[in-house]
C-alpha cells in the first residue's frame, strides 16, 4: 500500500453506524418484515403480562353458573372490551407472524419479495380477523 | 461435547442453551397452534355457547389434559421469549437475573392457577 493511499484514507472521516437509540425510533422506517417482527415481540410481551388477567377471565367463565354470569357481565364493560380487543389482536398477530416464522425456518418464502409479501399478509389477515372478532366482542352479531 | 472443543467444530457458546431453547420454542408453538384448532373445532361442533356447553367441554378429562399441555407449552414458550427480551435490552447482570427470576415465578404462578382452574370444573 502506497503512502498517498494511506493519506487519502485518513483524510476522509469514515461513517460510523451505531445501534439505534430510543430517540431515533420515531424516524426509523422499518420494512414490513421489521414491523411484523417488532409487533411480534410487543404482542408476545403484552400477552405475557396479561396472562393472569386472561386466566382470571377463563376461571370466571368456567367455575360456575354464577361466575359465568359475572364473566358475561364483565365482558359488557367497555374498558374490559377494549383490553380484550387488544389482547385478541395480540394473540392473532402473534399466531400469524409465528406461522410465518415457522415457514421461514423451513426456508419457504425467504427471498426479499416473498418475505415482504408474507409480512404484509400477516398484517392484513391479523387485522381483519381482529375486526371480525371485535364485532362479535362488541355484540354486533 | 468434548470432541467439539478443538478445531473448526469448536463450540463457541458457553451455556449450550441456544439451539435447544430455539427448538423448544418452535415445538411449543406447534403444540399451541394444534390446540387452538382443536379448541375452535370443539367449540363449533359443541354448538352451545351457554355455560353448560362451555363447562361441559372442559369437564371432559381428555380436554383437561390437552388444555393443560397447551398451557404448559405456552408458559415454556413465554419463558424463552421473555428471556430473549431481557437478554436483548437489559445488560446489567444483576437486574437481568432479577427480571428472569421474576419471570419464572410469574409463569410458575400462572401454571398453578391454570391447574386449579381446570380441575375445579
Amino acid at each position: 500500500m502506497s503512502d498517498s493511499h494511506q493519506d487519502a484514507n485518513t483524510a476522509q472521516p469514515r461513517p460510523v453506524f451505531r445501534n439505534i437509540g430510543i430517540t431515533q425510533l420515531a424516524q426509523y422506517r422499518l420494512p414490513w418484515p421489521g414491523k411484523v417482527s417488532i409487533l411480534h415481540r410487543i404482542s408476545g410481551a403484552a400477552l405475557f403480562l396479561f396472562l393472569p388477567f386472561i386466566l382470571f377471565l377463563f376461571d370466571k367463565s368456567l367455575a360456575s353458573e354464577v361466575s359465568f354470569a359475572y364473566f358475561a357481565n364483565l365482558m359488557g364493560n367497555p374498558i374490559i372490551q377494549l383490553i380484550c380487543l387488544g389482547l385478541i389482536w395480540g394473540f392473532i398477530h402473534h399466531f400469524c407472524a409465528g406461522i410465518r416464522y415457522l415457514l421461514l425456518d423451513l426456508e419457504m418464502g425467504v427471498d426479499k419479495a416473498a418475505a415482504n409479501r408474507s409480512a404484509i399478509s400477516v398484517m392484513i389477515v391479523s387485522l381483519a380477523l381482529t375486526a371480525i372478532l371485535g364485532l362479535r366482542l362488541f355484540g354486533v352479531f | 461435547m468434548s470432541k467439539h472443543n478443538i478445531g473448526p467444530k469448536r463450540l463457541v457458546v458457553g451455556a449450550h442453551y441456544g439451539l435447544k431453547e430455539w427448538m423448544i420454542q418452535r415445538i411449543t408453538a406447534i403444540v399451541m397452534v394444534v390446540f387452538t384448532i382443536v379448541l375452535l373445532i370443539a367449540y363449533i361442533v359443541n354448538g352451545n355457547p351457554s355455560y353448560d356447553g362451555w363447562a361441559g367441554l372442559f369437564a371432559n378429562q381428555l380436554m383437561k389434559v390437552l388444555t393443560l399441555l397447551a398451557l404448559l407449552s405456552l408458559f415454556y414458550h413465554a419463558w424463552i421469549g421473555v428471556r430473549d427480551i431481557w437478554m436483548d435490552y437489559v445488560k446489567p447482570v444483576g437486574i437481568r437475573l432479577t427480571l428472569q427470576v421474576l419471570t419464572v415465578l410469574w409463569l410458575v404462578g400462572c401454571a398453578a392457577y391454570a391447574i386449579q382452574i381446570l380441575w375445579k370444573v
